[in-house]
């Protein structure tokens, strides 16, 4: 009997896909973005709300991922910028071929700005790098304050942690200083911002988030260039 | 639930390496999956098994090394296991927030075996 090292990742060919869309972006000066969450905490909303508040010449695109339907992609597109719905079909995540297949007729050099909204799970996508620069958490606050201590994974890996539906607050049992205190124990120093999306009350933090990063990945083109 | 994804992903790559080994047939297959990895290992081994059912590889087994999440500490060098989401140093009491494992899910190994005069069955044709 012989052992052989394998001595690789066992989604080497996603890390492949994904490393090279990670050049594309920095190529071309995009800023890719990974939103994830579970169903129903408001990937989609948040979206609505920041494609409203964007000056309508930003070079903005999305990507929206769900299993089933156009419904997203159909909300997304009344705010002018380019919309493209994946739809999975059942997988309950979104891999970097996807992306790679459905930005094929797009042109990068024409963007600056990408949202991917991933399919609603707190799971699987953690798994699945899809070139992004970097993972968006969302967690609403009908959830328990406890999500980020049962799904590690994502908090761990994301650079964000939006707390949504704050307008809920009043009437929920949902410690929101324990949740970010759960975040932080996870992934320390987290970033944190609050927002609901319904009333716009902390998008201001959201949006000066956005555009920080938008600010920091510009000069991270301009020294690679 | 993408353990099935990740067990054929697993099998591929046993297939590919098993190409350069015309004269032998697959044991085992070593994999190390990390705690923040958000992956089952009881999912993993049950979606391998039933793909491997009734094919020339039934007897494959799945070998799975769990790796806890392991921190570094620049302050005194000290490479710990995180335990409740402690990022204290145990040595130095320093907080270290450098995560160093507990992340991976990695293809480790592969036992292969020659077929010999005594093997049932015909060569893989997988």
């Amino acid at each position: 009997m012989d052992r052989v090292p394998l001595e690789r990742k066992v989604l080497s060919e996603n890390d492949r896909i994904a490393a090279d869309l990670r050049a594309r972006f920095l190529e071309h000066g995009v800023l890719c973005l990974n939103l994830i969450s579970s169903p129903g905490s408001g990937k989609t909303s948040l979206l609505e709300r920041t494609l409203e508040a964007l000056p309508r010449q930003d070079r903005v695109a999305v990507l929206t991922g769900d299993i089933q339907t156009e419904n997203d992609a159909n909300r997304l597109k009344r705010f002018h910028f380019p919309v493209k719905q994946i739809t999975t079909g059942g997988t309950c995540h979104l891999d970097a071929r996807m992306i790679e297949r459905h930005l094929a007729d797009w042109r990068l050099q024409d963007l600056d700005l990408l949202f991917v909204e991933n399919v609603g799970n707190l799971v699987c996508p953690s798994s699945y790098d899809l070139g992004e620069a970097a993972k968006i958490v969302v967690l609403s606050v009908t959830e328990g304050e406890d999500k980020p201590l049962k799904y590690p994974s994502i908090f761990f890996k994301s650079d964000l942690l939006v707390l949504n539906k704050i307008d809920l607050l009043p009437y929920v049992p949902f410690d929101i200083n324990a949740a970010a205190e759960n975040a932080r124990k996870v992934h320390p120093g987290m970033e944190i911002v609050k927002v609901s999306s319904l009333t716009g009350a902390g998008l201001h933090e959201w949006i000066t988030w956005l555009e920080a990063k938008r600010k920091a990945h510009k000069s991270l083109v301009e020294t690679a260039s | 639930m993408h353990e099935m994804g990740i067990a054929s992903s697993v099998l591929e790559a046993v297939k590919t390496e098993m190409q350069r080994y015309p004269e032998s047939y697959p044991c085992k297959v070593g994999l190390r999956i990390g705690e923040m990895s958000a992956f089952d290992p009881d999912a993993l081994r049950f979606c391998f098994e039933a793909m491997i059912r009734d094919t020339d590889w039934a007897a494959l087994e799945l070998a799975i090394e769990f790796c806890p999440r392991r921190h570094h500490c620049h302050a005194c060098d000290h490479e710990f296991i995180v335990r409740d989401y402690d990022f204290r140093c145990p040595q130095c009491a320093n907080f270290a927030i450098n995560c160093v494992s507990g992340d991976q899910l990695e293809l480790a190994y592969l036992e292969v075996e020659e077929y010999g005069p005594g093997t049932v069955g015909a060569k893989s044709t997988q």
